[in-house]
């Protein structure tokens, strides 16, 4: 009983509020939610809604390669958007591959969300040669496109390691390489709301009764810092996920065995020229529709929550 | 402004230093340097008398001094793939990149500008909406696909463009242009809208907040008040004073452009030191990697240096130290 009225309560709480307001007014972040949503249910149930395995070697089929999509002349049913040059439905394919490119997305922006909140407030509360240190490493890496930083990280730990793993430990190789290459928009907005929270009397207050350094961080300062963090979180998703479709379509990403939304671009482009196009084509539609989504939202979610950040 | 520039060098150094750093230990420690260079049936006693020839046995402190030495005197090694000299190969494909790199920027700016201006003074016009939509599209999707659908359209489709190279170009001494011939110029069209269009929808979207941030200040007012027409106040004003961010934007970005050209050097198969170093990443080919780690370094220092500094020439409210101005 008690439980039930608090989550009415809540619930309450949550449509009455502005933010829930002006998600409401705003068709197009309705929209983009929704697709946001859509897209991220399929790639996630993808074993359970995709008509083929397409990884399952047994199951595929030469005399099916290159089919073009459904409602071409020589198009099956069984294929709705088509076969790539080794028999694999295009549209099961899309399913995984971005299975794989949310799942990649999602893993780099909390690696560097965690680097970034640490070290944001660590240098913001701890001050001094810390902070100094920390900041100018992030005034030398945001002077460098992201991008090239990642590819370089990644460059460095792939020669690191032995060629035979490479393929198992690619997308792991990806998540260290694009959160790494993303750390500086956080620690930098962290730093900057914790040097105004460390002077509130509540911090005061938790450092007289004798609580840790690490516990005021984490415990006090942290839950009232997080509002602009989830804003960069969100457009640090899209950026994300387009720099791993970019790793990879560079061919230095997922492995062709599991490929995600930038391989199966990259394998398609070569089939261009053939004139079948829709090997590129339709996981191209499928990832930019993936990031203006997650980009709208983040446009949305900046200007409710703090008119002010850019 | 003499202690600005002293200050200001002394940081690039120490970026330098550090990213000469970084490349030395790539070089040093990514692999064994000797058993890259020889064969397989090189003995140990060979391998060993290598080492010691090639210095891999003196102190570290000693090693990078030399490495940062030769790196000075353009000295970057022997590719251990390709079996030539770095700088030889560096020097071949940095003409296409820089080609390719500037056409794109100026393109952005050419386009961009004028776009920026049009939806800033008329936000409400159907086309203003048009370049906004188009903005946002150049924004979310991806370089390399907007690379392949026009490869797709122009090439594929319409047959009208190559779709990879450079097309035919001219030595002039060391340099290679493919700007004065036709089929060079074609070849370019496609690779600089693709690296261009990011660079256009930022250019455009900062000259339009700022021309509506300008355009609400008390000054245009009053140059509308006096009756000056509205050509003199939107272009000999508010233009003008929107321009500054815009330099500087731009000139920082040129850097950015130089790197986005991986991309774009990927999808049309173009001979720039990009697709050198995609590569050389391929087959861990460690003093290609480091060269190019330390030669976009050096652009992207040397650009900041000078953007820097311009914006203290151009704008006399960052004379003051900054230290102070900052709080």
């Amino acid at each position: 009983m008690k439980l039930t009225a608090r989550i009415q309560d809540t619930s309450h709480r949550f449509f009455d509020s502005d933010i829930w307001y002006s998600f409401k007014k705003s068709k197009v972040t309705v929209i983009a939610a929704c697709v946001t949503v859509a897209l991220m249910f399929s790639a996630i149930a993808a074993p359970l809604i995709a008509p083929h395995t397409p990884f399952d070697p047994a199951s595929l089929d030469l005399m099916d390669a290159s089919t073009p999509p459904a409602w071409f002349e020589d198009g099956t049913s069984k294929f709705l958007l088509g076969t790539d040059d080794q028999g694999r439905d295009i549209f099961s394919s899309i399913l995984y591959g971005s299975r794989i490119s949310i799942f990649v997305g999602f893993a780099s922006m909390l690696l560097a969300m965690i680097i970034g909140i640490t070290l944001g407030l660590v240098s913001g509360y701890v001050g001094g040669a810390v902070e100094a240190f920390i900041m100018r490493i992030a005034d030398v890496q945001i002077s460098f496109p992201a991008i090239l930083i990642a590819l370089l990280i990644n460059g460095v730990v792939r020669s690191l390691l032995p060629n035979e793993r490479h393929d198992e430990l690619a997308v792991w190789v990806l998540i260290l390489a694009i959160g790494v290459s993303n750390w500086v928009h956080f620690a930098r907005t962290v730093r900057g709301s914790t040097m105004v929270e460390k002077n509130k009397e509540y911090v005061q207050a938790a450092r007289v009764i004798g609580r840790s350094r690490a516990t005021i961080m984490f415990r006090h300062v942290l839950p009232n810092v997080m509002g602009p963090v989830l804003v960069i979180a969100t457009i640090g998703l899209a950026i994300a996920i387009l720099t791993e479709a970019t790793l990879s379509f560079l061919g230095v990403g997922a492995p062709p065995t599991r490929p995600s939304l930038g391989t199966l671009i990259r394998i398609g482009q070569d089939f261009l020229f053939a004139g079948e196009w829709w090997m590129v084509i339709f996981p191209g539609i499928a990832l930019a529709v993936l990031v203006l989504a997650v980009n709208l939202l983040g446009d949305w979610m900046r200007d409710a929550l703090n008119p002010k950040l850019r | 402004m003499i202690a600005l520039i002293i200050r200001r060098l002394f940081q690039s150094i120490i970026v330098m230093l550090v990213v000469a750093l970084v490349a030395f230990t790539l070089f040093r420690y990514v692999g064994d340097p000797v058993s890259q260079m020889v064969g397989q049936d090189t003995s140990i006693a060979d391998m060993e008398r290598m080492r010691e020839e090639l210095g891999l046995n003196d102190p570290v402190i000693v090693q990078f001094a030399r490495f940062a030495w030769n790196t000075l005197q353009g000295k970057f090694g022997i590719s251990y793939r390709l079996g030539r000299p770095v700088n030889e190969l560096f020097a071949e494909r940095l003409p296409a990149t820089l080609e390719l790199s500037l056409i794109a920027a100026l393109f952005s700016l050419v386009v961009g500008i004028p776009m920026g201006v049009y939806t800033g003074l008329y936000p409400d016009r159907f086309l203003s909406k048009v370049f906004q939509t188009i903005s946002l599209i150049g924004i979310a999707l991806p370089t390399f696909l907007i690379g392949i659908l026009l490869i797709l359209f122009f090439g594929v489709i319409l047959g009208w463009l190559p779709t990879f190279g450079r097309g035919e170009v001219i030595q002039i001494g060391w340099w290679s242009t493919g700007l004065l011939t036709t089929s060079g110029l074609k070849a370019l069209i496609m690779p600089a809208f693709t690296l261009g269009m990011f660079q256009l929808t930022l250019i455009m979207r900062l000259v339009r907040s700022e021309m509506m941030e300008v355009l609400r200040t008390d000054y245009i007012k009053f140059a509308r008040a006096r009756g000056l027409t509205d050509r003199a106040v939107n272009f000999g004003h508010a233009l003008k004073n929107t321009l500054v961010p815009v330099i500087t934007i731009t000139g920082l970005q040129i850097g950015s452009i130089i790197a986005f050209a991986i991309i774009t050097e990927t999808v049309f198969q173009w001979p720039g030191m990009g697709l050198l170093f995609l590569q050389a990443i391929e087959f861990a080919d460690i003093p290609i990697m480091s060269t190019y780690l330390i030669l976009i370094a050096f652009f992207f220092v040397v650009i900041n240096l000078i953007v820097d500094l311009l914006y203290h020439v151009v704008d006399p409210r960052l004379r003051f130290d900054r230290t102070v101005a900052a709080g």
